[in-house]
């Protein structure tokens, strides 16, 4: 730490911590939840389709799993919602009138949809008609991806805002457009950006938990559907995440040009500009040498032009202080160059792995044994992790990369914080939240390694809503399907 | 609609919100504290436990709601009262993390001392809650010290923040609200165990909705007396007080008589109107402040405007009957009572998952 400052510069940097620790951490359960319940969603309509016990066996396998890591979402949702006032008081008051709105609507929407629904399908398995049942967790579901697209409509006003002007008497912003704030294509196009994050997030779980199962010859043939249906759901999420990027990267050369020049470490304006895969030395200092360079690659990821002019870092500093008045505009480059890189990189790994396994378990092969399926156990394992930490690399780089702005080119981070709130009761809170989160994901993974060891459960085709029908008219008490 | 008419439909909205959050939500903490106390073995807790088990996630979205309404509707008021209660804050958020997990956690490995953590969980995670909201309440309706700062005028609404400590929330108006909401929902999680079960915990519930009623109906009374001092409309907020009186004391009534139904609605209308009771005796305000009632903060400087109010009461009047009917259909399809016999043995999973776990372990 340089020059120990005190008071409201420390709580400010205490308050960007929290704030980075508890959003990365929660988002490490958002995609895997919202691609998880079309997982789920997929196998159990599946079972009801074809009457195939296998597909109920997934279902409860996956739902499982998918319920163990819901609950952390949830929890570590709430923090979401508190904090910017908590935290961030002076934003919010300047917000409120516009991004109060989405939030507001994402609580009304989607909130109430999925947790209601999501009750209803884990205790309703014997109290609702099987194709009733199915729809609760498509439902759920549905919740999910509205829930997304508000948080998401939210964050991209404060990467892009529109819809509002400036009340000149408080000096607030005040919507005059929701249809702008909830349509931009700044929102319309980072969600699709995320929803194909999630479909590779939650399916590199489940091809590697179901190639995993399979090269260790457990219940081969139950997984081996899970395998196929999750490689299929990652390669094309996969193509959808590239295209969708590739859109992503050409509005925010227009909307937040910094943004892009810090992703590549391009310091001054240049037609054709190389994109450097790896580099060497200082890249917050005023070059970056290039180790391995794709030539104009840079220029076409902004322009769709390899010969296109992308613009520096230096000049937009320059461009930034005319607009803005005096001042520092310049994100902390190593941190958006590298994380930009790791984002895309462990990203697409899934990719890979998945055609692998199309490959390897292809025309109903069986597990063979060998170096190869060794690698292939490690690789499984660790393609689980490489999206969680390819989004949250995804995320570091878009809300690090508008720094200094918390809304761009209205308000700055530094002026957002809440100015009352001490330096200690942000350390009192970040300590707690901090390590209540690492606790609960030491007992979240070791729960979720216990019930994948314990492979599909064995299905019954049986239906239990029949039996407990059956059992009311018997007037016989019968014991609940599923409880806590 | 004109921007009086909207704040007052917002405010009425988020009263609401509240109200649909201590109702349902009150009911889960209630049985949540209950549970070292009704709950002496395992089979008994697990009965608590499943009679919540279906509807608590649905029921806390409330407060969620009633967060971003109050985020979108007064921005002023989110903001000052979220950073000025920050540790307050900061300790419901914690309870409400371990109580959600516990729920989820608590059956999903088979050791004692695994259950025990979670149950801890979910006793201290429904405790302070239950406690902390009803200080916080009390902090809103009785005035804490809010007042512009850097030297803004009282006009500058914006400016207004919260110049408290934590322990300035721990007044003992505030807290005797927190003692009141503490008991009120304990009271009526015991109404509602004993409407959703049989046998031994019914009979154990019923008695300690007894118990803890007359406690908390001592309490209450005192508490909502003295709010009377902070209404700006005692000619309706005393009445509705009065009502909140008869209705719990009905709800007593009731559970001598073993009518579990009408007892347990009863404690619901008794948080409906002892919660609309404060906030008619906040209107205008939504947050006073204990150091000059020109630093209030009130429906008209802290709200948002005229558009935003307007769009969100269209989303808010389309979607508010549609989540009644959803969730009022949860409730139905989980009518049945429950009791010890109906508690499959083995809590990780279905009954049929055993028969595999005995086949994988050959």
């Amino acid at each position: 730490m340089q020059g120990r400052q005190h008071g409201l510069m420390e709580a400010l940097d205490l308050a960007r911590w929290q704030f980075g620790i508890t959003t990365v951490y929660h988002f490490l359960f958002v995609p895997l939840t919202i691609g998880g319940a079309f997982f789920v969603a997929g196998f159990q309509t599946a079972w009801v389709r074809t009457g195939n016990p296998r597909y109920l066996q997934l279902t409860k396998f996956f739902g499982k799993l998918f319920l163990i890591n819901f609950a952390m979402g949830v929890v570590t949702g709430i923090v979401q919602e508190f904090q910017f006032g908590m935290n961030w008081s002076v934003y919010s008051r300047f917000v409120g009138d516009v991004f109060g709105a989405p939030l507001a609507m994402e609580g009304l929407l989607a909130f109430f949809l999925e947790s209601t629904f999501l009750g209803l399908w884990i205790f309703g398995w014997d109290r609702l008609p099987k194709k009733v049942h199915l729809a609760t967790i498509w439902a759920a579901a549905f919740g999910t991806l509205l829930s997304a697209y508000f948080i998401l409509a939210a964050n991209a006003w404060m990467q892009h805002p529109v819809g509002y002007y400036i009340d000149p008497e408080t000096g607030r912003a005040v919507l005059n457009d929701i249809g702008a704030v909830l349509f931009q294509n700044t929102a319309v196009i980072a969600f699709f950006h995320t929803m194909f994050a999630c479909a590779v997030t939650a399916g590199a779980a489940v091809v590697g938990i179901a190639g995993f199962m399979m090269m260790k010859r457990r219940q081969v043939e139950v997984f081996r559907p899970a395998m196929k249906a999750s490689s299929l759901v990652i390669l094309i999420a996969a193509i959808g995440l590239a295209v969708t990027g590739d859109m992503d990267a050409k509005i925010m050369v227009q909307q937040q040009p910094m943004k892009m020049a810090a992703a590549e470490a391009l310091y001054t304006t240049e037609a054709s500009a190389p994109f450097s895969v790896l580099s060497v030395g200082e890249v917050s200092g005023n070059t970056a040498d290039c180790l391995v360079c794709v030539p104009g690659l840079t220029s076409y990821l902004a322009t769709g032009d390899f010969g296109g002019t992308v613009q520096g870092v230096n000049d937009l500093q320059a461009e930034y202080q005319q607009a803005y008045g005096p001042g520092n505009y310049v994100p902390y480059i190593p941190i958006t160059y590298w994380s930009f890189r790791l984002m895309i990189g462990l990203g697409m790994l899934a990719a890979l792995f998945a055609l692998w396994s199309l490959w390897r378990f292809r025309g109903g092969r069986d597990p063979k044994d060998g170096i190869l399926s060794r690698v292939y156990v490690v690789a499984a394992a660790g393609i689980v992790l490489a999206p969680l930490a390819a989004n949250s690399f995804g995320w570091i780089f878009t809300e690090m990369g508008r720094q200094p702005w918390i809304v761009f080119g209205l308000q700055t981070t530094a002026s957002a914080v809440s100015p009352l709130v001490t330096a200690t009761e942000v350390w009192i809170s970040m300590i707690g939240f901090t390590l209540i989160y690492l606790i609960l994901a030491i007992i979240e993974v070791r729960l979720l390694l216990t019930y994948i060891r314990r492979g599909a459960p064995e299905a019954v085709a049986a239906d239990p809503y029949a039996d407990a029908v059956a059992a009311e008219k018997a007037d016989a008490d019968k014991q609940l399907y599923f409880a806590y | 609609m004109d921007t009086n008419t909207l704040v007052l439909i917002w405010f009425g909205l988020i009263a609401v919100l509240w109200i649909g959050y201590f109702v349902l939500d009150g009911f889960d903490q209630g049985v949540g504290i209950l549970l070292p106390f009704i709950g002496t073995d395992d089979l008994r807790r697990r009965v608590m436990i499943n009679t919540v088990g279906p509807v608590w996630d649905g029921n806390e979205v409330w407060l969620l709601v009633a967060g971003g309404a109050t985020f979108a509707a007064f921005p002023l008021w989110y903001a000052t009262m979220f950073s000025g209660f920050y540790l307050a804050l900061f300790v419901i958020l914690l309870a409400l993390i371990v109580r959600g997990v516990a729920f989820e956690y608590r059956g999903k490995r088979d050791s004692a001392a695994w259950r025990r953590g979670w149950d801890w969980c979910l006793f201290v995670g429904s405790l302070l809650p239950a406690l902390l909201f009803g200080v916080a309440f009390g902090n809103v309706v009785g005035g804490s010290p809010i007042e512009p700062i850097n030297g803004a005028p009282a006009s500058d609404a914006g400016a207004i923040n919260y110049t408290g400590t934590f322990f300035d929330l721990l007044n003992p108006f505030s807290l005797l609200l927190g003692v009141m909401t503490l008991l009120v929902f304990t009271t009526h999680g015991a109404m509602f165990l004993s409407l959703k079960t049989q046998g031994e915990v019914r009979e154990a519930a019923r008695s300690a909705a007894l118990r803890v009623g007359v406690a908390a109906a001592l309490v209450a009374v005192a508490a909502l007396l003295w709010a009377q001092a902070y209404s700006g409309n005692v000619m309706i907020t005393l009445p509705l007080v009065l009502i909140a009186a008869v209705t719990f004391l009905g709800a007593l009534v009731m559970t001598r008589r073993g009518r579990d139904g009408w007892a347990f609605s009863l404690t619901s209308l008794t948080i409906v109107f002892a919660v609309a009771s404060l906030f008619v005796g906040l209107w205008p305000n939504v947050m006073v402040s204990s150091l000059d009632p020109a630093y209030n903060l009130t429906v008209y400087n802290a709200s948002s405007q005229q558009y935003t109010l307007t769009v969100m009461t269209i989303v808010a009047l389309i979607m508010t009957p549609i989540v009644l009917i959803y969730q009022g259909w949860t409730y139905w399809v989980f009518r049945k009572r429950i009791s010890t016999s109906m508690i499959p043995p083995e809590p990780v999973s279905g009954r049929s998952d055993d028969r595999f776990e005995g086949a994988m372990n050959r």
